[in-house]
């Protein structure tokens, strides 16, 4: 709660938790909030020439070429985009964790190995793989998630590693060995307790990116399928009326910078909050 | 030097009047120097000393104008000559910081510019302030070099700073710091981080220097030693305040304050246990001839040095190098040596937490070849403190679990009992009982390492391995916690394996020492024939460098080295040298050595 209190003390941290928490509160009351469904394609959607509105009266954000609500797509989008923030990325921090613990406190040639098998996944371009993994497995939601944690593990295993180096070679550490603590016990009482700021802001900044990338992989076609709408393919399906309807990519585009925006400033808050060295820095 | 009389003696180079210094903190203004008046006088050591947080540096960074952004000066004056160094900008400080004040800090490793020659370094500096440029600057940087008599000066101007080593890095620093012929030095703490033998060379070398070039010296330390050694006056800093100031002959024979008292009386001094007796009080029914507690029997241990894309080994430190000795019931064998020398080392083999080669037989058992679980049960018996309280406490957990969790690891104790004690375990420590509940960040270093000992003695062990415990410890407390360790010794009748590069605290607690020297122990015997009757070159060397509290002592003439210091760092294909062990009687060894 000390966490929560000193996050609303911090304007740039209170304004990302704000910006955060609407579109959370948003995506679940969404059956109840949205003018229309979101496959709903209006008669009043368009125009006589069948042309998209601009926004108006009754549709807030305009409609899109097939006469649908762009709010409420955007809306349902929302969903999208927060499940596969959450999911992807907290696989992805699991996954990173657990690498990067392992082989920090394995070293030696099990360390090796799984550290040099990050950094070749580190060097792999990531949207060239995600890219190939979509071609692999038929594109859901799911999937599209799964690909995304494949991807963003790697920046979290390599942190988390060098974290945990560094921490086994500490003192107190070495004063457990000492002690004659056994391993399980030094890393569940006297590591972890050490990573889980690190854990919990890669957990939040994570999101950001992992929102980013299912924007551009379904902007790429290879994301959220249709008729399902996600931030990614509202842009995708509308980029080529730019010119005529720029409403049908600026207010997804606004959505994607703005959620990322705000998981971007509550994990730097959350570093600092964690970080005792940072303490009356800020 | 700005419109100074230099022709009278009594001149005053530098006038600090009724200085005070604020800090900005969480529940407001605190002040950290507290109305503090001192004069420097051209040519004069002044040394300011006190504990940690006495604000001794304080006093030294107003002067500079180099307080933290949340400290500022509310009161004073600070008159360098005419000019008073509170009213001037920025931009006028800047030509007075190096050009007229110049200061040397605590580690030379982060004052240099790791990624410049230190050539370049010493001429920016001299081109920055005396505004000579090319090849005159170079000139005038290798004849500084010169002066803090380094060999070779052409040839270390092109060094990067990690190509030195640490005493030869602190001369770089004074060197800077003389090239522009400053009317005052200020050093803060320059030989701390440095080896004894190595701050012995330090100190001669700025007592030369201030004869040759006519500063007047700021020596800021917390080392009574370096105090009667280099100071001509002293003031003692205690919170924030001046408690005394006077000459330093006066000063240490007739100290005013009771505060002062109690500082001198707290350190410890080299010699000062010449003729009391050897005595191990606690005694297991037979004495004598019961079996040592810990023998060791040629231990050696060699790091690789590993680099290149393979990782092949390189080169090899040769950490220990056949090491033999044994620690009895009750008795406190001192391992004594500069940095690198080993003795750490050997202390982390005991308990097997580095690989290691050779015979260890920890009460009977030989621990060689054992498994980490296998170790578990001698690891009740030995214990390690560790030099670094804070940090080999894990600051996450409170103190009762800390103490608590060498019984639960060894499934000693749970509940009720456990926290039965704990509660007795801190009392033993003298520690309060609510300490159970904190932090140890709640805590002083003191009482930090009271915490650590209290976790050592929790399993009942036998021996402790105290590794540096003492040495970040002021003076005061470091007297409290020896007692402490002595009274426990005295009543448990535990063995300690005191490693430490203090010889004079080493003095007052062991009953044996073994002297270390790359890697090898190159003297050993009882405390008064190794302290009174050193044989081997390098225990002689090391015992005439250290600073003794007493400025009356008169010093052997002591040889200034130009070198670097040999280094236990050698090719793979290096075999060590053998070398016969003498006994001079009395249980007194030296190893051979080169006349």
């Amino acid at each position: 709660m000390n966490i929560l209190r000193e996050l609303l003390a911090r304007k740039l941290g209170l304004f990302g938790l704000m910006t955060v928490s609407f579109t959370v509160v948003v995506a679940i009351l969404a059956p109840w909030i949205t003018p229309y469904a979101p496959d709903l394609q209006l008669f009043e959607g368009l125009t006589l020439q069948g042309a998209p509105l601009p926004p108006n009266s009754q549709f807030w954000l305009g409609t899109d070429l097939l006469g649908r609500d762009v709010l409420s797509r955007l809306i349902y989008g929302a969903q999208t985009s927060l499940i596969i923030g959450v999911a992807a990325n907290g696989v992805a921090v699991l996954i990173g964790s657990v690498l990067g613990v392992t082989a920090g406190m394995l070293r030696g040639i099990v360390g090796a190995v799984l550290m040099r098998f990050t950094d070749l996944m580190m060097a792999f371009p990531a949207l060239l793989l995600a890219i190939v993994l979509a071609a692999i497995f038929k594109p859901s939601l799911w999937i599209v998630a799964l690909v995304i944690a494949m991807v963003n593990w790697v920046q979290v295993a390599r942190v988390i590693y060098s974290e945990t180096v560094s921490l086994a070679e500490r003192d107190f550490i070495d004063a457990e060995r000492g002690l004659g603590a056994s391993r399980s016990r030094i890393l569940i009482r006297h590591i972890t307790p050490h990573l889980v700021p690190s854990i919990i802001v890669f957990g939040t900044l994570g999101i950001s990116t992992t929102v980013l990338l299912e924007a551009t992989l379904s902007y790429l076609g290879i994301g959220v399928q249709p008729p399902i709408p996600s931030w990614g393919n509202i842009i995708f399906e509308n980029q080529t009326y730019f010119a005529s309807a720029p409403w049908l990519v600026f207010f997804p585009g606004f959505a994607i910078v703005s959620l990322a925006l705000g998981f971007n400033l509550m994990g730097d808050a959350l570093r600092e909050i964690l970080d005792p060295t940072m303490k009356g820095r800020h | 030097m700005t419109g100074l009389p230099t022709d009278t003696p009594k001149a005053v180079v530098l006038d600090v009047r009724n200085l005070t210094t604020q800090v900005a903190t969480p529940t407001g203004a605190k002040t950290i120097i507290d109305d503090v008046s001192f004069q420097l006088r051209p040519e004069e050591t002044l040394c300011i000393a006190g504990e940690s947080g006495s604000g001794k540096s304080v006093t030294a960074l107003s002067i500079m104008a180099l307080l933290p952004a949340n400290a500022r000066i509310t009161q004073g004056k600070i008159l360098l000559g005419q000019s008073d160094l509170l009213t001037l900008s920025d931009y006028q400080m800047q030509s007075i910081r190096g050009g007229e004040i110049a200061m040397i800090f605590q580690e030379p490793m982060t004052s240099l510019n790791p990624v410049m020659t230190i050539g370049r370094q010493l001429v920016e500096a001299i081109s920055t302030h005396q505004k000579i440029f090319g090849d005159a600057a170079r000139k005038i940087a290798i004849s500084s070099l010169d002066a803090v008599r380094m060999s070779e000066s052409p040839r270390r101007m092109k060094q990067y700073p990690h190509e030195l080593s640490g005493g030869m890095r602190q001369r770089v620093m004074i060197a800077m710091a003389l090239s522009c012929n400053p009317g005052i030095l200020i050093a803060d703490e320059p030989t701390t981080a440095l080896d004894v033998t190595i701050q012995a060379q330090t100190l001669m070398l700025m007592n030369d220097l201030k004869r040759d070039f006519n500063t007047a010296i700021i020596l800021i330390t917390h080392d009574m030693g370096v105090v009667a050694e280099m100071a001509d006056r002293v003031i003692i800093m205690h919170e924030g305040k001046i408690v005394e100031s006077q000459p330093v002959i006066d000063l240490f024979q007739q100290p005013e304050e009771t505060y002062t008292k109690a500082l001198l009386a707290a350190v410890p001094k080299l010699g000062s246990m010449k003729d009391k007796p050897i005595t191990i009080k606690y005694v297991p029914g037979a004495n004598g001839s019961a079996p040592p507690v810990v023998e060791v029997h040629n231990l050696t241990v060699r790091f690789d040095i590993k680099d290149g894309l393979l990782q092949r080994p390189i080169q090899r430190v040769h950490a220990v190098e056949n090491v033999s000795f044994d620690l009895f019931c009750g008795e406190t064998l001192a391992l004594v040596g500069e940095s690198g020398c080993g003795k750490s080392t050997i202390g982390k083999s005991l308990i097997s937490l580095i690989p290691w080669n050779g015979d260890i037989t920890i009460n009977g058992l030989s621990t060689g070849g054992m498994s980490y679980s296998e170790m578990k049960t001698i690891r009740r018996n030995v214990q390690m403190i560790f030099q670094d309280p804070s940090a080999a406490l894990n600051p996450r957990m409170r103190v009762g679990d800390l103490i608590g969790e060498p019984l639960e690891i060894h499934n000693l104790a749970t509940g009720a009992e456990l926290q039965e004690r704990v509660a007795e375990l801190l009392h033993r420590v003298d520690l309060s009982p609510d300490a159970i509940k904190r932090y140890p960040h709640e805590f002083s270093g003191g009482q930090r390492q009271r915490i650590c000992i209290a976790r050592a003695l929790s399993l009942g062990p036998n021996v402790i391995i105290a590794d540096e415990s003492v040495s970040a410890l002021d003076v005061s407390v470091q007297a409290q916690v020896l007692e402490l360790m002595q009274e426990l010794q005295d009543e448990l009748g535990l063995s300690y394996l005191f490693i430490s590069h203090d010889m004079a605290v080493v003095e007052q607690i062991c009953h044996r020492v073994a002297v270390m020297l790359l890697g090898e122990i190159v003297e050993c015997g009882p405390r008064n024939l190794v302290f009174n009757n050193p044989q081997h070159p390098y225990t002689q060397r090391l015992l005439d460098s250290v600073p003794i509290a007493d400025p009356t002592i008169v010093r052997r003439d002591r040889k200034l080295e130009t070198g670097d210091v040999p280094s236990p760092i050698r090719p793979l294909n290096y075999v060590p040298i053998e070398r016969k062990i003498r006994d001079v009687g009395g249980g007194h060894f030296v190893r051979d050595f080169d006349q």
